[in-house]
């Protein structure tokens, strides 16, 4: 299979026999899952993939001189090309990482370590090294993962936080904010856990190129829903994650620019990533080695190179369409119910597959209760966007979020959910 | 709906609705705030103790809730159901609440009085999402408990 590959099959309806756990029944009803921005469901392919690469390749990566050793690495080695090309960049800039949040820690603790003079002996890390007065600058659209690390750097460091803030709409205000040349960071999301928002994103690169400052993609709800250049968008760090995109938990993806990475000093530390060790100290492996601590997660690897196959057959930008039509129906048909409020954009320009809302005098925590006893999965709370849901004057919401394997039954569903907890609360 | 009206029985709906003894009042021992960091739900609770120690009276219980129906409901509950009691009462009652929504074997402790619904939570213990909501407003007074009587 190639990206180049004729589409197989539609997203949606025909999907559902890849999904397994889609026939499970919920209280006696259909599973109507529509928690794919928490995590998504795998399909076969990619749990058929790890299985036969735990079954007769499985060994620890990047040791050993034995056949399954070599088979191991080269396994893992190819799947993280598999990855990089998924999302149009080169081999050597990926590194694997235990999640997304862990990618933008990694991140953060460059400029946390460059700071206070911890740079590993490695060329050019000075250039993390941030002063008083320097500036990070997030949204508020983001999800905890990518402000707590920032939040923190700013303890270490003595720099500032500041952000983009975000409209009654739920789009982002690029006015609201005048980077400088103090702006050292530009953290965001490229689409917002919660809104669907999709910041624009090639804008944002441009500004933060013109002030010099390294730009980090928060590229979780994207890269699973919507065609992917990171080089195209010339951002210089990516997260993302395997479990939202049909692979495994366990494994997340930090992609860094590879000049970038080459000067980044070290976050984990341990074997795998050294290049000589003596009693006193250490030199480093170069990236993306240099990141990659301890023995890696090579089942997931693998796992995660079968999502980008299974993906790139269906394709990103069918996906895409599928998933605007799917959100297009949720918003018309969520907009006819009394007493509900739709936050976050009201149409599909620029915004991705997850809605979220509210009900009039109906806790998120009840409305969702009585979806799960129709079968519907749907996410209920802050959605680890805390400070997005204060500045949209709501305690909780209720989430909705799409995968490949949803149809226009499913949203059918939920909206009858919806009105089922309209009556049992009402 | 079966297993949905299992947890939202009517006399939790009630008190959902319509709080007892909900608001902040003067004057008051202690005042804390819980909040449960995976949905934002949260209380502010104040204690008012006449005595020392354990067998010190809760005078009264104020609180000011924001969560969902069996969060708002529970603490409604726990304040008709502690007001008026000795500190050593409350506590064992927080134990008694704690056991019936997280055992899922347990079975209901007989109610103290005709006051008390606490029993209406029992259906909780399945729903393993829902203990923390259930718990909120215990959780706050025993935190306050704690802290007036230094326990």
């Amino acid at each position: 299979m190639t990206m180049a590959a004729a589409v197989r099959v539609a997203p949606g309806t025909a999907l559902r026999d890849d999904f397994a756990i889609l026939e499970r029944l919920i209280d006696g009803h259909r599973l109507v899952y529509l928690d794919s921005g928490a995590t998504s469901q795998r399909p076969r392919q990619v749990l058929d993939a790890e299985r036969a690469f735990v079954e007769q390749h499985n060994a620890a990566v990047h040791r050993g001189a034995h056949t399954l050793a070599g088979e191991a690495t080269d396994a893992y080695e190819a799947a993280r090309a598999r990855i990089a090309a998924f999302v149009g960049v080169d081999a050597e800039e990926i590194v694997f990482t235990k999640n997304a949040t862990e990618g933008l820690n990694l991140i953060a603790s460059a400029f946390v370590n460059a700071t206070a003079g911890v740079t590993g002996g490695v060329d050019g890390a000075e250039r993390f090294a941030l002063q008083s007065g320097d500036e990070i600058v997030v949204t508020e659209l983001e999800h905890h993962a990518n402000l707590v690390p920032w939040q923190q750097v700013c303890a270490h460091t003595g720099a500032t936080l500041r952000w983009y803030s975000v409209t009654d709409d739920g789009r982002l205000d690029l006015d609201s904010l005048q980077l400088s040349e103090r702006t050292r960071v530009v953290a965001f999301t490229a689409q917002s856990n919660v809104l669907g928002t999709r910041p624009p994103a090639a804008e944002i690169v441009r500004r933060a190129r013109e002030v010099g400052a390294v730009t980090v993609l928060d590229a979780c709800q994207a890269v699973p829903h919507e065609p992917m250049d990171l080089h195209a968008l010339d951002v210089d760090v990516a997260v993302f994650s395997g479990h939202k995109m049909l692979g495994p938990t366990g494994i997340g993806v930090m992609y860094g620019r590879r000049e970038l990475l080459a000067a980044m000093p070290p976050f984990l530390t341990g074997g795998s990533m050294i290049e000589t060790v003596r009693m006193e100290t250490s030199t480093f492996a170069a990236p993306p080695q240099r990141f990659e601590a301890g023995v890696p997660m090579a089942s997931q690897a693998v796992g995660l190179g079968a999502a980008c196959d299974y993906l790139s057959t269906i394709g990103m930008s069918a996906i895409a369409e599928h998933e605007r039509v799917l959100t297009q129906a949720t918003l018309d048909a969520l907009a006819d119910v009394p007493g509900l409020r739709l936050l976050g954009p009201m149409s599909t320009e620029d915004r991705g597959g997850s809605v979220a809302f509210v009900l009039e005098g109906i806790h998120a925590h009840d409305v969702g209760q009585v979806l799960d006893a129709a079968g519907v999965a749907v996410r209920v709370g802050h959605h680890c966007a805390w400070p997005l849901h204060r500045r949209l004057g709501v305690a909780a919401s209720i989430r909705a979020s799409f995968g490949v394997h949803n149809d226009l039954d499913d949203v059918e569903a939920l909206v009858a959910g919806v009105a089922q907890a309209r009556r049992y609360f009402g | 709906m079966s297993s949905l009206d299992d947890l939202y029985r009517e006399v939790i709906l009630d008190h959902a609705r319509s709080p007892r003894r909900v608001g902040l009042r003067e004057p008051f021992q202690s005042e804390v705030y819980q909040v449960n960091p995976t949905c934002g739900d949260e209380v502010t609770l104040r204690v008012r103790l006449d005595g020392e120690g354990t067998d010190a009276l809760l005078t009264d219980v104020s609180y000011q809730p924001q969560g969902c129906s069996i969060s708002m409901a529970s603490a409604s509950v726990m304040a008709e159901r502690v007001t008026g009691r000795s500190v050593a009462q409350a506590l064992a009652a927080y134990d008694s609440f704690h056991t019936l929504v997280t055992n899922r074997n347990a079975s209901p402790p007989a109610a103290v009085d005709d006051e008390d619904d606490s029993a209406a939570f029992a259906g909780v213990a399945k729903f393993p999402a829902r203990v923390k909501c259930a718990l909120l407003g215990w959780t706050a007074l025993r935190e306050a408990l704690v802290r007036s009587t230094a326990l």
